[in-house]
């Protein structure tokens, strides 16, 4: 990454706003007896929309220099006023990121990454901890209003509290004090650090150890921000909970950290959204996410991640390397992963669930469009250790331009884990004949009460589908759409309301100019 | 021959079953009518051995024997047969293999020898000609492929092989058109002797226009509610079930 | 330590034995063989496509090589008594690795078709062995380039253009030793275009308490339009290891069925290695294990569809009882500028015993669009509906088990394009399963210990 081109590098700072003109160069509506070539021009035509989100706010930031070593790691954890275990943890964590690798056996095609090209601390220059909204730098508030970010508590009308993290520290966390009220927190991890330093001790990497990877590692050394929600037992968590994650600043990594604790009976639904500027040079994001859910309780975890996918001819883009996980400790616990990937340039990201209660539940629910250049690498581990345990995967991968896109996930029961279920259905829509669509998944089964089933099928869009569309006035490429969106209906019907809208215009949005 | 009494049966700790009572002689038909979700296919299930169930109180003999005791296919031998709401497909069993191995345990059973081939195709032949079963349907993996009537003419067919001393049909003539239902019913018809019994187990009065009951019971919220003749299944086709309804909530 | 050196270590030390014992073609590929394992290494569990099989383990044992080609006095007929009914074949025998001769009936035809020892073939036919030999099977591959390094004989089958063989062509390998060999064998199949064969390996151990590893390497190509079948029998004991890789390469419009069935064996890995290189080939590949007490099959399979217009279907049942292990690792790939490829995969399993394991990697690669493709795998136990049903019919529930394992088995056995040779199987399935997954029970080998 960072190949580094100073001209570029200028370009991108300034990048101009100009998100909307997307539909300029759409071509004339499809006669309903397109030929295959006609279709193809629409296609092409129709995938290349813009990325909506790809400007670049104009704020004072405090970036330190590029690269990393030990003091960076202790500058890290010294500007965060943090305890010194946690930074114990970043150095072990760091010494052992140094004796890695990175991992290689994904079906990517990943640059070599200069880890010393980039800066490790990004943070908009304000007061630490906004009391109110008046102490929000109001570029900051345009930022996320224009995302569609919400940061003024009056705006009810959404129901959703929002933790906004920019680049890379928590900007502002709203409806807190009513949360609060029920014994709910939610707030960023760096002031968890702070008020519940026993709570965050006792979870922090116990999920996911700092051993685990070796993004998992970096992350561990040098995370700066990220959102930590308690829900304590018996609280059903009354409004969705969300972070927004913004990479803002040139040449930064954004390294973020969630951790969800949902005790006995509680209940929470959490919500990710993320986007970033257009740069011509790639960006890495390596996060990790948490997640412990004891006894009864419930977690609902969605992600629409639309970083910046990089131009049509696969320049820039996000390389985003994440690690997620959620512990179903407790007896009857569940927890359910559901994600719209349509965006970066490079995604590596396996949401798993580790079944250990009895009758715990795990779900994975995904959709993953790329188009262009993109790679993705994606899918989930059900790790059945308890007793009757269910998991349920469906996995529905679009494929279009010049994309590839992989679907590897593994199930194993282990041997003491009696009648447990999972069933998996991975589907991959191919839209163009020079992407690739992939399924490489594991199962292995420790015993004989449990049932397992892998379904898979690949297949060409059905033209079919498309003539009948066209038959009735419907146009190639809204009838690609239209199909695109039947096809991942199963899953987008897990996205909370709210999200779901938003989702189903990013997957049109992000095939614009797309099948062949 | 039967004497069902005070049973009760859950699924998945869910009770279903709450106390039937019931008898049944050689040579009667008796109808068990009731609602959705009222029990009567889990009664056919627990008569006749599914292991999803659990007997959680109560007694059922057949011929003097307990029969909760018995395995199912003891039940089976001992003359007790299902015909299946859903018939099972078996693929790669073929009919054939799949009823002679029944046969030839019941042989077993009554310490009798197994069937020669000839004998036995003999007898596959004779029978299948009461449900008029065709024989390309005979030579085909169990159930596979077949369609709904194809399904319960192929049990009826099973049911004459197996000559069963009670017969229970659950549902026989849901997804039937009419000329279907004519033939499954003519063949149980055909089967009735003054040694055997039916219970048929309906939704609708319909069928028991061709299979003449003695006795019709009312299945509700696990126990039977009412007994009469046939002119209560006349009744409850012309009232439906919300009277019962009524005076049981 | 990898498992390797002390073969090479055979080699430095007799390899003018070796050479001396086979045929210059043979001999000449050694040096590359030998350059390609200086720096390889024997795949250890864990590795991607190892994840329950050590090959390296599997190689490791003190295991004598038969250098000088010591001959067995065993007659083909006393130690082996082909027993599929109503089919008649022409059979050829290894014991161990040494090629049996006596058996060359084909000779006579008078229409170029060979079958003959592999070092014989070399011989006389040095130009044609050496087209094809290790032409196919890669050297990049330790396991291929251990048998090359090694191999000095094995079967050659050779079938020109437009001759169909009609007469099954039987293979028999009875291992038989008194001490820990390692057996090299290889075999070679040619059919140019047009031609059609059929071929039965019958993979069989006679003495059942030393153990032995059968390392083999099976290498065919089939010209524009050429059919072969492939049958893979497997029924040795407990002692027996086996390391089999399978390459086939297709020409346009050829159809290859291979069928591996493992009966009864010790550990067993297989590989099937499939490009299809011309358009509107076919390919069925089809396997099956039944395994009990520690037996442990590892089949992985890759078919590669280089071209567009081209079908596969494959398809592997296990059934696993006891201790038992499973494998399967199978992937199917779609180049790019493939069109209208067809490609099926289908994995099911059951696992009849607490302690019974599967591991399955279904995995499809497909790098463009107009394809129809899809994968299953299921891990799981005999349909319990199907069971009660059958109860409620009288039969026993240990009849009804064996009645559906056998009935869950029928797809992969008619899959067989001979009558005689399915009707068999379905016998040896049946007897397998009804020795309650025991032991081999009967297999067509009559082994020594199933005659006292």
């Amino acid at each position: 990454m960072n190949k580094d081109n100073d001209k570029n590098k200028m370009n991108a700072d300034e990048a101009p706003m100009n998100p909307e003109n997307g539909n300029a160069a759409r071509s004339p509506k499809a006669d309903s007896n397109n030929t295959g070539d006609a279709n193809e021009d629409i296609i092409k035509s129709a995938t290349t929309g813009d990325y909506k989100y790809g400007f670049v706010t104009d704020i004072d930031t405090h970036v330190i220099p590029k690269g990393l070593n030990e003091d960076v790691v202790r500058y890290i954890s010294q500007v965060k006023g943090e305890p010194e275990w946690l930074l114990d943890f970043r150095l072990k964590a760091y010494r052992h990121w140094l004796t890695m690798k990175m991992p290689r056996w994904a079906h990517l095609d990943i640059p070599e990454i200069d880890y010393q090209a980039i800066s490790y601390y990004a943070a908009p220059k304000q007061k630490e901890g906004p009391k109110n909204l008046d102490e929000v730098d109001p570029e900051l508030r345009k930022t996320f209003d224009k995302l569609g970010i919400s940061l003024e508590e009056q705006m009810r009308l959404s129901g959703i509290a929002v933790d906004a993290v920019m680049d890379s520290v928590s900007v502002k966390t709203t409806y807190k004090e009513r949360l609060a009220e029920l014994g709910v927190i939610f707030c960023s991890i760096s002031e968890a650090v702070r008020d519940y330093p026993d709570l965050v001790r006792k979870y922090l990497g116990s999920v996911v150890p700092y051993r685990d990877n070796f993004f998992a590692a970096l992350n561990s050394a040098v995370f700066s921000d990220g959102s930590f929600v308690y829900i304590p037992k018996g609280v059903r968590c009354p409004m969705e909970l969300s972070t927004y994650f913004r990479i803002n600043a040139a040449e930064t990594g954004q390294f973020e950290r969630t951790l969800i604790v949902a005790d006995d009976d509680a209940y929470v639904s959490y919500l990710e959204g993320c986007t970033a500027p257009m740069r011509d040079e790639n960006q890495l994001h390596a996060a990790i996410v948490e997640i412990v859910v004891e006894d009864r309780a419930e977690v609902k975890y969605s992600t629409v991640q639309n970083w910046y996918p990089g131009d049509k001819d696969g320049k820039g883009g996000i390389y985003n390397f994440v690690t997620k996980r959620g512990l179903c400790r407790g007896d009857f616990s569940k927890l359910s992963w559901t994600q719209v990937e349509t965006g970066s340039a490079i995604t590596w990201k396996y949401p798993s669930c580790v079944l250990q209660g009895d009758n715990s539940v795990g779900e994975f629910y995904s959709v993953a469009l790329t188009n262009n250049y993109q790679q993705a690498d994606t899918g989930t581990k059900m790790i059945h250790i308890g007793k009757n345990s269910r998991s349920t995967i469906v996995s529905k991968g679009i494929s279009a331009g010049h994309s590839q896109n992989s679907y590897r996930g593994e199930v194993k029961v282990v041997p003491k884990a009696a009648n447990c279920r999972n069933y998996t259905q991975c589907d991959s829509l191919l839209l163009s004949s020079t992407s690739g669509a992939h399924t490489f998944p594991r199962i292995d089964v420790q015993n004989e009460t449990s049932v397992v089933e892998h379904e898979a099928t690949t297949s060409k869009i059905n033209e079919d589908q498309i003539f009948y569309c066209n038959q009735r006035g419907i146009s190639t490429e809204d009838a690609i759409g239209l199909i695109v969106n039947g096809y991942a209906k199963e899953v987008m019907a897990k996205l909370p309301m709210e999200f779901a809208v938003e989702a189903q215009k990013l997957l049109s949005i992000s095939l614009e100019g797309s099948v062949g | 021959m039967l004497v069902i009494k005070d049973l009760h049966a859950s699924i998945e700790g869910k009770e279903i079953l709450k106390g039937v009572n019931l008898t049944v002689r050689p040579g009667e038909v008796h109808a068990i009518m009731g609602p959705n979700g009222s029990g009567k296919s889990t009664l056919s299930s627990v008569l006749t051995g599914n292991p999803a169930y659990t007997v959680t109180g109560g007694s059922v003999e057949f011929y003097g024997k307990d029969l909760l005791a018995l395995p199912p296919e003891n039940r089976s031998h001992e003359g007790l047969f299902l015909s299946f709401q859903y018939p099972v497909e078996i693929p790669g069993v073929s009919m054939v293999n799949f009823m002679r191995a029944a046969l030839n345990a019941k042989r077993k059973y009554f310490g009798q020898e197994p069937l020669s081939a000839s004998e036995f195709l003999k007898l596959m032949r004779e029978k299948r000609a009461i449900v008029e079963l065709d024989n390309k349907l005979a030579s085909r993996s169990v159930n596979e492929g077949f369609s709904g009537g194809e399904k319960k003419r192929n049990e009826i067919f099973q049911m004459a092989m197996l000559e069963p001393r009670l017969s229970i049909l659950d549902e026989t003539d849901s997804g039937l058109d009419i000329d279907a239902l004519r033939i499954v019913a003519g063949g149980v018809n055909k089967l009735k002797t003054d040694n055997n019994a039916t219970i048929v187990i309906t939704h609708y009065q319909r069928l028991l226009d061709y299979i003449k009951p003695d006795f019709v019971h009312v299945l509700y919220k696990g126990r039977i509610v009412k007994t009469g003749g046939p002119e209560l299944a006349l009744e409850l086709e012309e009232k439906g079930y919300d009277w019962i309804k009524r005076e049981w909530d | 330590m990898s498992s390797i050196k002390q073969y090479t270590d055979i080699f430095h030390a007799y390899g003018s034995a070796i050479d001396a014992h086979s045929a210059p073609v043979l001999n000449a590929l050694r040096p590359d063989a030998l350059k390609a394992l200086e720096n390889a290494t024997m795949p250890r569990k864990g590795d991607e496509d190892y994840e329950t099989t050590d090959l390296n383990e599997l190689f490791a044992p003190d295991y004598g090589v038969n250098i000088n080609r010591v001959n067995l006095t065993a007659d083909p007929a006393e130690a082996f008594r082909c027993d599929v009914p109503n089919m008649s074949t022409s059979p050829y025998y290894f014991f161990n690795d040494v090629y049996h001769h006596d058996a060359d009936t084909l000779a006579s035809r008078g229409d170029g078709v060979i079958v003959s020892s592999l070092r014989k073939a070399a011989i006389e036919h040095p130009e044609l062995v050496a087209r094809h030999y290790a032409r196919i099977a890669p050297l990049s591959n330790p396991q291929v380039a251990l048998n090359t390094l090694l191999a000095q004989d094995g079967i050659f089958v050779y079938v020109p253009r437009n001759v169909v063989l009609e007469r099954t062509l039987q293979l028999v390998n009875i291992m038989n030793v008194a001490q820990p060999v390692m057996a090299v064998r290889r075999v070679l199949v040619v059919l140019e275009d047009g031609a059609q064969a059929r071929m039965l390996v019958c993979d069989h151990t006679q003495s059942r308490d030393v153990q032995c590893l059968s390392n083999q390497v099976i290498e065919i190509s089939l010209g524009e339009g050429a059919t072969f079948d492939y049958y893979d029998l497997e029924a040795t004991a407990s002692s027996s290891r086996r390391a089999s890789t399978l390459w086939a390469q297709q020409a346009a419009g050829s159809n290859l069925l291979i069928d591996g069935i493992t009966l009864a064996n010790g550990i067993t890995r297989n590989g099937y290695h499939i490009s299809i290189n011309g358009e509107h080939a076919e390919t069925s590949l089809l396997g099956m294990a039944i395994a009990s007490g520690e037996q442990h099959v590892d089949n992985h399979t890759y078919i590669g569809h280089n071209v567009g217009h081209c079908h596969s279907n494959e398809l592997f049942k296990y059934v696993l009882d006891d201790r038992a292990t499973g494998a399967f690792s199978g992937k199917i790939l779609v180049a790019e500028n493939a069109p209208k490829v067809e490609a099926y995969q289908s994995n099911r399993n059951v696992c009849a015993s607490p302690a019974a394991k599967m591991f399955t990697k279904p995995q499809l690669e497909i790098y463009t669009d107009d394809v129809k493709c899809s994968h299953g795998a299921t891990v799981g136990q005999l349909d319990q509906d199907a069971l009660f049903y059958m109860r409620t019919r009288g039969i026993p529930e240990h009849d009804a088990r064996t009645l559906l394992m056998q009935a869950f088995m029928s797809d992969v056995i008619d899959g067989v394009r001979i009558e005689a040779l399915k009707d068999r199987l379905h016998h040896l399935v049946e007897k397998r399963f009804a020795g309650a997954l025991a032991d081999c029970g009967e297999c067509s080998g009559k082994c020594l210990r199933n005659k006292k």
